[in-house]
């Protein structure tokens, strides 16, 4: 009832044509370090980034860089006189270093946000917190993006 | 058709701390994709979103291209009063989408 | 390749003892079958559990929306003629496709619920892959939820649940595979870094975060398809809905998932 397996050559060659399709559609934009660092440095000017109050929580693999989960919180009181101002979410590699940038008070009660973001390739994320104290602080997230099969070319 | 899904919770004692959920159609296409015949698609996001909880202005955020299609934005807040949310995304083309909710706060 | 072809069409003269055949063997042993849900990464399990993440709730409200709206000549709503869908719909999704006694072949949930706008509402058929279409039938599916698959018990179906085995397990296109030798030979082993799943269409339509939006089964085989650089089946077509029967009357006794989310 069944056909003949496949040798492991069938299925590679099947690899290498279902990844050429999804190489056809990348970007050739691309931010890079430095254009991170100076989306960066937009926000923050010449202040110094703080470590440790930042939680940045993205999955270290993603089997699609279409929809990744974020989710960011600061550890803040979130008083009138002790809260967090904004949170800027800026990528590498990505054709644009931004990604999101909210904006709270201490109306919120807990300074977290979620959403879900694109990952053009495996690259770095990073989460930047303005406080009331007009210090900020700042995490950083590593992320592997693997590549999708069977992909359609866009239309 | 196509309205956001809003997730508040109905009732909430004052001075709790609540979670809002919030999902919008939108395609999000972020101006970098090129056709097969090399043609670039046009950009067209969501560019603000903004939530007001009676009068006052809670959350806001800045989308990029980068943010997924159909976005998904969750946030707290301090359940302060009775009242009305409201939820507003703006963006390319003239977009706007509005979606209210309302909470009971004792 | 071919002799063995030939060896099931001989077999295959009465394709219902085949299909028994296969349907005891599943039910049997243990059922080794797996979703490609059981297989995902924590956080796209989590995006389908959860209504409120998950991004085929936009359509599924659209479709309750659709469900109660009056349309076409006769100016009626599905709900006027089948009343609350939690109740009338329950189960339907999950035992399509089903033999159309009309036409003499199987027909397909999105072909049913045109046939309905057609006939019953007098309207212009949704065209494939439109947002009515996916969202009626993400809502009708979505009544089905958690029930178990039962396509193919209509003996009258027998025929055509073989032609699509034959269809997925005859090599093709430019690469000479099947969609056997990854979906029942290679499943659980990578493919440029995607897993190969076993296939089984639970939870369609699916929001597939590689389209960023909702797709129907036919979408999914065509993309397959395209892989295996083999021109795609039509979506409606006779081997198209030969492949989806094939593929559900494989996954009988699987939970639906409708609607599910896929990488
Ligand atoms: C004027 C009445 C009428 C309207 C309006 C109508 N239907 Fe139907 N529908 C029927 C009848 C009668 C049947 C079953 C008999 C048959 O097969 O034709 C049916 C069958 C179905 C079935 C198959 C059920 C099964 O058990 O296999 C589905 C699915 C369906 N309809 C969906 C819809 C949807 C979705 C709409 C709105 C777009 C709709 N119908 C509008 C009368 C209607
Ligand atoms: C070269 C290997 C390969 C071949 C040949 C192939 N597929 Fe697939 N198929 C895949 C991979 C890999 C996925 C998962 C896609 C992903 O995660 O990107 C998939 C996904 C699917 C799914 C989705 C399952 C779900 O959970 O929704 C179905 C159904 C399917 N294939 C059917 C077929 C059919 C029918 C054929 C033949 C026409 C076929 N495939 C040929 C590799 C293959």
């Amino acid at each position: 009832m069944r056909t003949i397996p496949a040798t492991r050559r069938d299925v590679l060659t099947g690899a290498t044509a279902l990844g050429a399709a999804t190489l056809l559609r990348l970007e050739t934009a691309q931010a890079t370090p430095a254009s991170l660092e100076a989306a960066i440095r937009d926000v923050v000017g010449e202040a110094p980034l703080k470590e440790g109050r930042v939680k940045l929580a993205i999955p270290p693999l993603v089997e699609n860089g279409n929809t990744v989960p974020l989710d960011v919180e600061v550890d803040s009181l979130m008083t009138a006189a002790d809260h967090v101002r904004t949170i800027h979410v800026f990528n590498e590699k990505n054709p644009q270093p931004n990604v999101i940038s909210v904006k709270l008070g201490p109306r919120a009660g807990r300074a977290r946000f979620t959403t879900r973001f694109r990952l053009a390739d495996t690259q770095t994320v990073v989460a930047v917190a303005e406080l009331s104290d007009g210090t900020f602080h700042t995490a950083r997230a590593n992320v592997i993006v693997t590549i999708a099969a069977c992909v359609e070319e866009l239309g | 058709m196509a309205r956001p899904i809003i997730n508040v919770p109905a009732k909430a004692r004052r001075g709790q701390v609540i979670e809002i959920k919030t999902l919008v159609s939108h395609v999000m296409e972020t101006g970098y994709r090129h056709t097969e015949t090399g043609e670039r698609v046009p950009r067209d996001i969501i560019t603000e979103f903004v939530c007001v909880y009676n009068d006052e202005e809670i959350f806001r955020a800045t989308l990029s291209p980068a943010v997924a299609a159909n976005p998904f934005i969750t946030f707290h807040t301090l359940a302060t009063e009775s009242g009305k949310l409201t939820f507003r995304w703006t963006g390319d083309n003239g977009f706007s989408e509005t979606g209210t909710a309302t909470i009971e706060v004792e | 390749m071919r002799s063995i072809d030939i060896v099931l069409r001989c077999v295959s003269t009465s394709g219902f003892v085949l299909m028994l055949v296969l349907l005891d063997s599943l039910s049997a042993t243990t059922d080794t079958r797996r979703s490609t849900y059981d297989d995902m990464s924590r956080d796209i399990r989590a995006m389908q559990d959860d209504d409120m993440a998950n991004p085929a709730s936009l359509w599924v409200n659209d479709g309750a929306a659709l469900w109660s709206q009056p349309a076409g000549a006769a100016q009626m709503s599905c709900a006027d003629c089948h009343g609350d869908a939690a109740t009338s719909m329950k189960g339907v999704a999950a035992r399509y496709p089903v033999f159309d006694a009309a036409r003499g072949k199987p027909v397909g949930l999105e072909a049913r619920i045109n046939h309905c706008r057609k006939t019953r509402q007098q309207a212009p058929a949704f065209a494939p892959e439109s947002r009515d279409l996916l969202a009626l039938t993400a809502f009708v599916g979505r009544q089905s939820r958690g029930l178990p698959i039962t396509t193919g018990d209509d003996p009258r179906l027998a025929p055509f649940v073989e032609a699509g085995r034959m269809i997925f397990e005859r090599r093709q296109g430019q690469l000479n595979l099947s969609c056997a030798i990854c979906h029942d030979h290679n499943a659980g082993k990578r493919l440029a870094s995607a897993l190969i799943p076993q296939a089984h269409p639970t939870g369609y339509p699916i929001y597939r975060l590689e389209w960023q939006s909702l797709g129907s089964l036919a979408r999914r085989l065509r993309n397959c398809m395209a892989g295996m650089r083999a021109a795609p089946y039509a979506t409606g077509s006779d081997e198209i809905v030969a492949l989806e029967l094939f593929l559900m009357a494989r996954a009988r006794g699987m939970a639906t998932e409708t609607p599910a989310v896929r990488p």
